[in-house]
Order: structure tokens, then sequence, then C-alpha cells
């Protein structure tokens, strides 16, 4: 069984955003960009199947040459090849589905694993938009997965608790952390990866719906009040958070 | 073509969500604006008070009714569109909950349209509607505009004030559906043990690392019993096996804006404040006077919480007596 894993590249969480000259992107000087989180859970379930079932696990992933880093990260962790989907303008959600649904219907993967969002704009649809597009089940924000078969058993976080997904394949699984451990890249797996061939491709076109018009820092917050250093400020905050702020 | 809007009320377990209630409002008065029609849908098995949202501004509910709708499934992305489809609604609302979220972009290509997901401001521009939202977990905001014809925008909870804007109840019109086809379906909901979700909720208490053991978020628990809030923690608790990642709050977790959030033991990590930053109001209680969460608190207490949890807990405990 042939695997997919989409992967994006992304900044470091830690990182300090500014907004760049152009008032639309970040600055990205000194901002150091990592792989997705959320993938290297969709990387280790699609590895853990892989073990179980055999088959190989492909790595998708759609920008330009800096994504490379990221994917060179999941080849290092055990994904078997990879194709890069090359598009050095930035693409908006649904054109980054458009050109992963088109590399997959071509590749005829029946199985996809996402992280469940990339944590620089935070939409969380790429993985639900690319099954729509080929027309796949999808259980969005997973926690458990099983695959007996064709069967997928799946849970998926909700408000307060979670459900239990029956569906089947073909499908497309986004990854909430909680789905499994990670597993670190082993010194082989690194060398072996630098062996690794990156397949480069065009990103299939796409129709954009969406501008961005501008992007700009928060209005800060500003820093309020230390009212003590001991139990007896307590009072005091109490008080405020009755008559100033009202919230309690 | 003239606009129309549709809003999806989300309801579990035959309750409205208060997240639907704050969609109605804002698809109501994004109606008045672009003074065009706007009207309400909801799926379900039965729920009793779908009147409710004559409240916020909807006149009108379609109630598609199947005992087989009461969960979550493929169905309802089907049935939504359809229903949109042939009743010409182009501009299609919901909030961005875990259903929200997942079904949304589902709608988005069934109806060619284009998305905009947890928006957290909306106004209408001439033509266009611009929809504020956060990216890089609230680190920088942006603005878009959909150009498509057909729109999907979904609105984070807890941002929009539902303030009821009329008395009126609104009026029901059920269609059962005779047969519901779900080849993706949620067969069981596992409730996590009675506890507030900590993207729903109005407190939320907070613990870190400075709480050095799992044991002693107790503490953690009994004052957000105390107040009603919901537990949460930031990565380090999570990543040291303390506290489940249901309850992470931050880039890698959750997300919140509660009316008052407390952290204590929490440094404030870029990543954590990137999470609660826009809460109404901070609470901190850290030992260490330059930790960088007291940058975005409005009251803090440098001291030693396991000094001052406890006075807090008393503190509130008497008040509430008086």
């Amino acid at each position: 069984m042939k695997i997919a894993v989409c992967v994006s590249h992304v900044p470091d969480t830690a990182a300090k955003i500014m907004v760049g000259a152009d008032g639309k992107k970040i600055d990205s000087n000194g901002v150091a960009f990592v792989l997705n989180p959320y993938d290297e859970y969709a990387i280790e379930e699609a590895l853990k199947l892989k073990e179980k079932t055999g088959g190989e696990v492909i790595a998708i992933s759609v920008g330009g040459e800096a994504n490379k880093e990221s994917i060179r990260k999941a080849l290092a962790m055990g994904i078997d090849s990879a194709v890069l989907l090359r598009e050095d303008d930035d693409r908006d959600s649904s054109g980054i589905a458009t050109a992963l649904a088109d590399e997959i219907k071509a590749q005829e993967i029946e199985l996809v694993f996402f992280g469940k969002q990339s944590v620089d704009f935070d939409n969380s649809i790429t993985g639900q938009l690319t099954a729509e597009i080929l027309g796949y089940n999808c259980v969005s924000v997973a926690v458990a997965f099983s695959l007996e078969g064709n069967e997928i058993t799946a849970e998926r976080e909700i408000e307060g608790g979670r459900e239990v997904i029956k569906t089947s394949l073909p499908a497309v699984i986004t990854a909430q952390k909680g789905l499994n451990e990670p597993r670190y890249a082993s010194l082989k797996g690194i060398m072996s990866a630098k062996k690794k061939v990156i397949e480069e491709k065009t990103a299939a076109p796409y129709i954009k719906n969406v501008e961005l018009i501008s992007m700009k820092k928060p209005a800060s917050k500003q820093a309020g009040r230390i009212l003590g250093s001991d139990a007896s400020a307590v009072p005091e905050l109490v008080n405020l958070l009755r008559t100033e702020a009202k919230v309690i | 073509m003239a606009n129309n809007i549709l809003v999806f009320i989300e309801q579990r377990n035959g309750q409205i969500k208060k997240a639907s209630y704050e969609a109605a409002k804002v698809a109501s008065e994004l109606a008045q604006k672009l003074n065009c029609g706007v009207h309400a849908i909801l799926l379900g098995s039965a729920v009793a008070d779908a009147a409710n949202v004559g409240l916020y501004g909807i006149n009108k509910v379609t109630f598609f009714q199947n005992e087989n709708l009461l969960n979550y499934s493929s169905a309802y992305a089907d049935i939504v569109s359809q229903y949109a489809a042939e009743n010409n609604f182009n501009i299609l609302i919901l909030s961005n909950t875990s259903l929200g979220k997942d079904i949304a972009p589902k709608l988005a290509i069934k109806a060619n349209a284009g998305i905009a997901v947890d928006c957290i401001d909306l106004k209408v521009d001439g033509e266009d509607i611009v929809l504020t939202r956060p990216v890089y977990a609230g680190k920088a905001l942006i603005d878009v505009k959909i150009t498509s014809e057909n729109k999907v925008i979904t609105l984070r909870p807890n941002v929009f004030n539902p303030g009821e804007v009329n008395g009126a109840p609104a009026e029901i019109e059920t269609k059962p559906i005779a047969e519901v086809s779900d080849k993706c379906r949620a067969v069981e909901i596992k409730k996590a043990e009675g506890k507030i979700d900590v993207a729903e909720a109005d407190i939320i208490v907070s613990g870190g690392r400075g709480l050095k053991a799992p044991e002693n978020f107790k503490m953690i628990a009994d004052l957000a019993d105390l107040l009603g809030a919901a537990q949460g923690a930031s990565r380090a608790a999570v990543d040291a096996g303390w506290r489940p990642h249901s309850e992470q709050v931050g880039q890698t977790g959750k997300t919140v804006s509660p009316s008052l959030y407390i952290a204590i033991g929490i440094s404030g990590a870029i990543q954590h404040m990137a999470g609660m930053r826009s809460s109404k109001y901070i609470v901190a209680i850290n030992k260490d006077k330059d930790a960088p969460i007291f940058q975005v608190a409005d009251y803090g207490i440098a001291g030693d919480a396991f000094e001052v949890v406890p006075a807090l807990i008393e503190e509130i405990k008497k008040v509430k007596s008086e």
C-alpha cells in the first residue's frame, strides 16, 4: 500500500513574528523554519502503518527550495521518497490543496495523512479541502487511528470529548498531538535521507478566491500591575476581579 | 447575483451551541449591512431550543431532521451544500468549532467558494466583506476578502458578543429526511469526565511547570471548580505528562479567548502567550517577577503559587459566601 504524508515548512513556534516591509507577509529574516510540528504526528502514523502492513510512504510538499529542509527531516524519520511541488509564490490553503490533490490522484494514493494545521496561517483546512477535491473520506483532528482492510476507525477531538468515527478508504486523516509519539530521526536515517531523491514537479494551477489585503501586528497589550509578592496581595486581586474587571 | 446569507446552527446532543448564537447574530447584522436575506439551517434529531435563534435576529430556520443526524457525519456537508445551492445562498456563515472547522472547507469545495476561517472581525467595505483573522497563533493579524461569488466564513467562538437583538422566536420549518447516507460518521461520543473544555470556557485556570509535580494540579482543579472554570495547562506541563493534551493552551494546543485567564506557575513562552493573549483579563501568579507572562497580565502576583493559590481559594470562598 502506498501512503502519502503532506508536509509543510513553517516558522518555529518559538519565533518572534514581525510584519515585512510590504505589509502583507512576515519578515522572515532571522526566523528559523522547521517541519510543521503536527506533521510529525502524521509522519509517525504513516510509518507505523507501513511497519505493520508493508508498502511505501511518500512525502509531498508544496513550496520553494526551502521546503527541502523539512522534507529531508521527514525522509530522515523514515519516509521512503518525496515530491516537491514547486511554487515560489505564496499559495493559500485552497491553492495548496489543489496541487496536493493533483499529485495524490496522479499517484493513485488512497490514504493520506496531514498535520491537523500548519502553524503559520493556522487555517486547519488543507486536509479537508484536499479530501473534498478528491472525493475521499476525511477525519480531521485525529487522536486515534486504526485500519483493518479498507475499514477505518478513528477518534477525533471535539469540545469536551472525542468522536469515534467509522469510515473507509480512500481517506484523508489529519493528525492532532496525542495521536502517537513521533520518533526521532536516527543517525542512520539522517545519513540515508541525504541520498534519497526529492522529485520536483510544477504545482498544478489553481483559482485564487481569497485576496490578502494586509498583515499587521495585534495591538500590544499593556502590562498590568503587579499587586504584590505574596498572599497578602490576594484580597486586592479578588477585589479588582470583582469590581474593575467584573469577571467573577 | 444578489447576496443571500445562510447561517449554520450547530447542535450537540440536541442543544444549540452558544457559538452558533454568536454566528446567528453576526449573520443577521451582516444581512442588514448588505441589505440581503438571511436564513438559518440546522441538522439534528430533535432540537428543543431551535426557535431561540430568533432572539439573535434570524426569523426562519430550516431544520433537517432524522435520528441519524444527531451526531456529525459526512451527510451534514451533503445536506447543507445541496440546500444552499437549491436556494441560492451565496454566503455561508459558521462558527469555527470542531464541527465547523471540519465541515466548512468541504462546503467551500462543493460550492466553488473562497473560504476564510477563524475570523475575529468582519466589516463591509462597499461590495466587499473584509475579514480579520489571526495567523501565527495570533502573533499577527491579516485582513482578507473573498473574491468569488460564493463565500464560506467561519467565526472564532467567544469573540463576537451574542447579545439578543429582538424577542421573537424563529419560525421553524422541519424537513424530515428519509435516509441519511453517511460514509463517514461519528458512531459514539466519548465524553471527557464532566469537565468544561478550554476552547469553550469563559474562565480558564492554567498551570505550568512552576507547579513542580502532577499532584500539585489539585489546587488548579480546586480553583477552577470554585470559579466554574475550565482547567488548562502549558506545553511544559503537558510534555512532562502531568496533564492531557486536550488541556494545552498555546500555539500547538488551543487558542483561547475567555473573559478571565489565570496563569499559575507559567513563565509565558512565546508559543503559550500566542494562545491566550486575546483573553479579556489575564491574571499571572509566578515566583519570578521578570517572567514574560507579567507583560501581558492585567494583574499579577509575583509570589509563590503554593502560598498564593490556597489564599486565593479561601478569599474567593469568603466573598462568595458574603
